[in-house]
């Protein structure tokens, strides 16, 4: 069976006509690993994406999930912090989508994205390990009665912290998780979680007021 | 704490977000277009000074001639490399392509230096302070021609930035160098490699410095 990957010509919104609207790949497809069908599945998808068609990209987004999963597992980085690769890779993907050449490998392209986003997570890991003070090292450098005392409460404050974010409406509680606690920008939260920045900008008011409220009692 | 992200919710705000895009040329077309300009350069440099005295130097002295063409050749091999880098996927290993031509350029400059006799319509430059017109003529072209290879890259995402600012640093001191070897006065000679390594090497040095920063990849910012 041949495989032809083609997608319509399309004028393009951000600077003028799509280029090399060609038929991407023609090839005899009956020699192909699985894997191979699968990137040129995907490589016709994505340069119909670059052309404007929503359903072929969604589908290959979709399908780049579990890639690069695998790619971010290959460089170390941990269970914990897979889904936030995927996340900023996906956003990376969009970004710069316009440096994929069809007629190359898709897995390699997105190979080297996720690869980089993993690097990027591992570095910002060491960063905030660096800067925390290892548990042991910390108590017997602080091994004082009055800081261990302050180290209590502030387990206390944090736990009392941690049950009134739970008990934020979810709209308030996702704010305060996408823009307070994980530190996204408030375009990068409003793509994660599908709201505009207005709606998340009042929704974190909404939840320092709250918080506010709740911590301290103020009306 | 949060929940695993939802990634199809993710994929579907970036679907909404989707427009047509303008792909990325491929390297060796934007390659082409930078050895345009170069020959643009050339062609007004032998305008000006003509082409006689440098055939004429060459002819007397081949190893020069050499020089020349290692330098046009790793201009151009490394002007590629830079833009090959700029694409995710491509081959890092491909920077090593540039060693084979940047020898001949250095290697025919070094043997140069061991010639016992003067090549024609040539002087020696006895100290390095008489070559310094070869240092400010190096530095003066290698501007614009990296301020133009970074503007080519704009469109591009180096996954090493450092790297290829250091890869448009050579390509630019080189293609700098070709230029000058058209009106260039001076005999191979210890001061004037010198002086030519010194400004060859401020060239990567301060591209690998500034472009490393130009070219660095953002954060990934979320769809408009």
């Amino acid at each position: 069976m041949s495989a032809v990957l083609t997608h319509a010509p399309a004028i393009g919104v951000d600077g003028g006509l799509a280029l090399c609207q060609e038929p991407v790949r023609v090839v005899d497809d009956s020699s192909l690993s699985d894997n191979q069908q699968a990137d040129l599945r995907r490589a016709g998808w994505m340069a119909a994406a670059q052309a404007g068609d929503r359903a072929a990209y969604e589908r290959v987004l979709g399908e780049s999930v579990g890639l690069v999963r695998a790619v971010a597992r290959r460089q170390g980085v941990p269970q914990d912090l897979l889904d936030d690769v995927v996340q900023e890779t996906l956003i990376t993907v969009h970004r710069v989508r316009h440096t994929y050449d069809p007629a190359r490998s898709y897995h390699a392209w997105l190979s080297a994205i996720a690869a980089r986003r993993a690097i990027d997570s591992l570095r910002q890991l060491g960063r905030r390990d660096r800067r925390e003070l290892h548990e042991p090292l910390a108590v017997e450098q602080h091994a004082d009665e009055r800081q261990a005392n302050d180290a209590a409460e502030q387990d206390e404050r944090a736990a009392a912290l941690r049950e009134a974010i739970a008990s934020l409406p979810p709209g308030q509680r996702e704010a305060v998780e996408q823009l307070g606690l994980r530190e996204h920008t408030l375009a990068e939260a409003s793509a994660l979680t599908g709201r505009s920045t207005g709606a998340l900008k009042v929704n974190l008011h909404r939840a320092l007021k709250a918080l506010r409220n709740r911590l301290h009692g103020e009306h | 704490m949060a929940d695993a992200p939802n990634h199809q919710l993710l994929i579907h705000a970036l679907g909404a977000d989707l427009a047509p895009v303008r792909r990325l040329r491929p390297p060796l077309w934007r390659t082409f277009g930078w050895t345009l300009l170069l020959a643009a350069m050339a062609a007004l440099l032998v305008w000006h000074y003509g082409l006689t005295p440098m055939l004429t130097r060459w002819r007397g002295a081949p190893d020069l001639a050499w020089a020349g063409i290692g330098a046009v050749l790793t201009a151009l091999v490394a002007g590629w490399v830079a833009f090959s880098l700029g694409v995710p996927g491509r081959p890092v290993a491909r920077a090593w392509l540039v060693l084979p031509p940047a020898l001949l350029w250095i290697g025919a400059s070094g043997v140069g230096c061991l010639r016992s006799w003067v090549a024609p319509d040539t002087v020696v430059a006895a100290t390095m302070a008489e070559a310094r017109g070869c240092l400010e003529f190096i530095l003066a072209f290698s501007l614009p021609l990296s301020a133009l290879l970074v503007w080519l890259l704009r469109r591009a995402y180096p996954l090493r930035p450092v790297l290829t600012a250091a890869m448009i640093g050579v390509a630019s001191a080189a293609g700098s160098a070709s230029l000058l070897e058209i009106c260039h006065e001076f005999d191979a000679a210890a001061t004037d490699l010198a002086v030519h390594a010194l400004a060859v090497g401020l060239v990567i040095g301060v591209n690998a410095l500034c472009g490393g920063r130009l070219l660095r990849p953002r954060r990934p910012i979320a769809a408009r």
